[in-house]
């Protein structure tokens, strides 16, 4: 992983920017308020923050999922690939390679296991036996869902759906995976399997990971790169390694108390990095 | 005592005496079952699709009707007629996709079931307005479809007519629901369909165009309603009036379950069937007439007993 050296600010190959962008939702409620990022091209970046910050709503902006809730992203612009990407519909963003697997899943119940997966094939023109030949690759990487294909998917467990919305993404054939919450539910255990899942696919399959996380934990051990975002801004961001030495991060998020803060008065308020206004 | 022997003796009684009637009872049943099941089916295709509840899918079954027949006395041939009707359903169901459903995407659902009762309304209008109001008579015999009748003689009992037309009726739907469950089994599209239906946000997330599958639903309800509007007009008239048989379709569906095609099926015959026998043999008891409420009645009972139908899809939800 040499792009992740890099400062994101400087790489020339990121596979995602998104500039300063807003969200508004029902025209009245601001939720992102300036929010930018780059996601570097075969890296793994982690956006992290508390319930409510704002992960979930940049991963909806970015694959433009807002809409369906009367969201939308009203100042700011979203660069996939060198091309504006916020007007374009999610189908149109999937056929380019920009998928999402959302929070909590959302497998199709009622539609068997490897019905799911091949559901993920929908934009694809490549034929029949490309898409075979791709069930057999998502198998091979959750040898656990080729023993339950026939079940319906609302009947597996909570880690094999996770496993099936990240296989039925992987159908279509992606350049890039918007991941939210994958360990949201699962056991310790099984985080750890997907989060070992994720790093194999993006090292062998080359597919950049953009992954909204609340366990920081976990998450900074397998990403490059980290944002932490705190009531719709980016507060913090820089090489995993460094943030999770850094002592904020240590008392806010990894739950490792800071020397002398033992008052809730100490703790001190992020200022909002205007990075974009330099 | 003679009350109760009236209610739970008598009408069996009449049946066992008269078995030729009893099937003739049961054969006319059928057949309207099998239009109520029709009608329920493309209620059905859509509330899956969309999870709208499609108040017009009654007059849907009207206008294509219309369409029809209007066209061929405008001069048309019989099967020009019915590809340029197709035509206008495949058109109608874009229009509605992209004026009705597209603007109206994740608002509430009486939103969407109010917008679907405007919709009637304005078929309704559109309807009278292009072909006039006045019944007309089915082109059953241009169509290609049968008209006569066959008398089964049942040994010394007495005989049984079979309308051809009804055979015609049950064969195509028979068609048509197996083309439909091969559709939604084994095509891409049809898969993409049952996705929509178990999870919008999800569908749209793997690059499922929500816009396209529901065009394509309103389409395939348009058809199931073009097909029960020839089949239904050919046993009457086509005429506004069949709007109101329509409803029928309501408990049908609480019946059979909002979701599920062969509950439809199912649902449809049984209220069919249901009430033809419950009129002829109950319905000297109150006086007759009871065919037009008893649906009703047995869709009450249902409500209270098995909420979600016969075969409704009970939610999958891990605990």
């Amino acid at each position: 992983m040499t792009a992740v050296a890099q400062t994101p600010e400087t790489a020339t190959d990121a596979i995602l920017q998104v500039n300063n962008i807003e969200v508004i939702y029902d025209h009245v409620i601001l939720v992102l308020k300036g929010v930018s990022l780059v996601v570097p091209k075969g890296g793994i970046t982690a956006l992290l923050g508390a319930n409510g910050a704002g992960k979930t709503t940049t991963l909806k902006a970015i694959s433009n999922l807002l809409q369906a809730e009367r969201g939308e992203v009203t100042k700011g612009n979203i660069v996939f690939e060198g091309s504006e990407v916020q007007s374009l519909s999610p189908n149109e963003l999937v056929r380019r390679g920009c998928i999402q697997v959302m929070e909590g899943r959302h497998c199709f119940g009622h539609l068997t296991v490897e019905e799911n997966l091949l559901t993920g094939a929908f934009t694809r023109r490549d034929g029949g036996a490309a898409i075979r030949a791709d069930l057999e690759m998502v198998y091979e990487y959750f040898p656990r869902l080729r023993l339950r294909r026939q079940s319906q998917a609302g009947y597996t467990s909570g880690g094999e759906q996770q496993m099936t919305a990240i296989g039925r993404a992987l159908m279509s054939r992606p350049k890039m995976i918007l991941l939210d919450e994958p360990s949201m539910g699962l056991a310790p255990q099984l985080v750890e399997e997907i989060f070992e899942i994720v790093r194999k696919l993006n090292v062998e399959q080359g597919v950049s990971f953009l992954l909204a996380e609340q366990n920081t934990n976990i998450a900074l051990r397998y990403a490059n790169h980290g944002y932490i975002l705190e009531s719709g801004r980016i507060v913090l961001d820089g090489a995993a390694a460094a943030l999770r030495e850094n002592e904020d991060v240590k008392e806010f998020y990894l739950g490792v108390g800071g020397e002398g803060r033992k008052s809730f008065r100490d703790v001190k308020h992020y200022k909002r990095r205007k990075r974009w206004l330099a | 005592m003679d009350f109760l022997h009236d209610i739970l003796l008598r009408p069996f009684m009449d049946m066992a005496g008269q078995p030729d009637f009893f099937i003739q009872v049961i054969w006319e049943g059928f057949v309207a079952g099998i239009l109520y099941a029709l009608i329920a089916l493309g209620f059905v295709l859509i509330y899956k699709a969309s999870g709208v509840f499609n108040f017009a899918q009654g007059i849907m079954v009207v206008f294509a009707g219309l369409t029809l027949v209007g066209l061929h006395e405008k001069g048309v041939p019989a099967w020009l007629a019915l590809i340029l009707t197709i035509g206008v359903m495949a058109l109608l169901a874009v229009c509605i996709e992209r004026f009705v459903m597209r603007k109206l995407v994740a608002q509430p659902d009486i939103i969407l079931l109010m917008s679907t009762i405007g919709m009637t309304y304005f078929l309704v209008g559109l309807g009278e307005f292009v072909f006039g109001g006045e019944p007309k008579q089915m082109i059953t015999s241009q169509l290609g479809l049968p008209t006569g009748s066959t008398a089964v003689e049942m040994g010394e009992r007495g005989l049984i007519i079979f309308q051809h037309i009804d055979i015609a009726a049950a064969v195509i739907a028979i068609i048509m629901v197996a083309a439909l469950a091969v559709f939604f089994n084994r095509t891409r599209i049809g898969r993409a369909l049952r996705a929509v239906a178990d999870d919008h946000q999800a569908a749209l997330s793997v690059g499922i165009s929500l816009n396209q599958i529901w065009a394509i639903v309103w389409f395939a309800a348009g058809i199931v309603a073009l097909t029960t509007g020839i089949m239904w007009g050919a046993r009457s008239d086509v005429s506004f009036a069949l709007e109101i048989v329509a409803l029928k379709a309501l408990p049908v569906l609480i019946l059979g379950g909002f979701t599920s095609i062969p509950g439809a099926i199912v649902g449809g015959l049984i209220i069919g069937i249901g009430e033809k026998i419950g009129e002829i043999y109950w319905g000297p008891l109150v006086g007759g007439g009871i065919e037009s409420w008893l649906a009703y009645m047995i869709a009450l009972i249902f409500l209270l007993f098995r909420p979600q139908g016969l075969f409704g899809e009970r939610i999958i939800e891990r605990i």
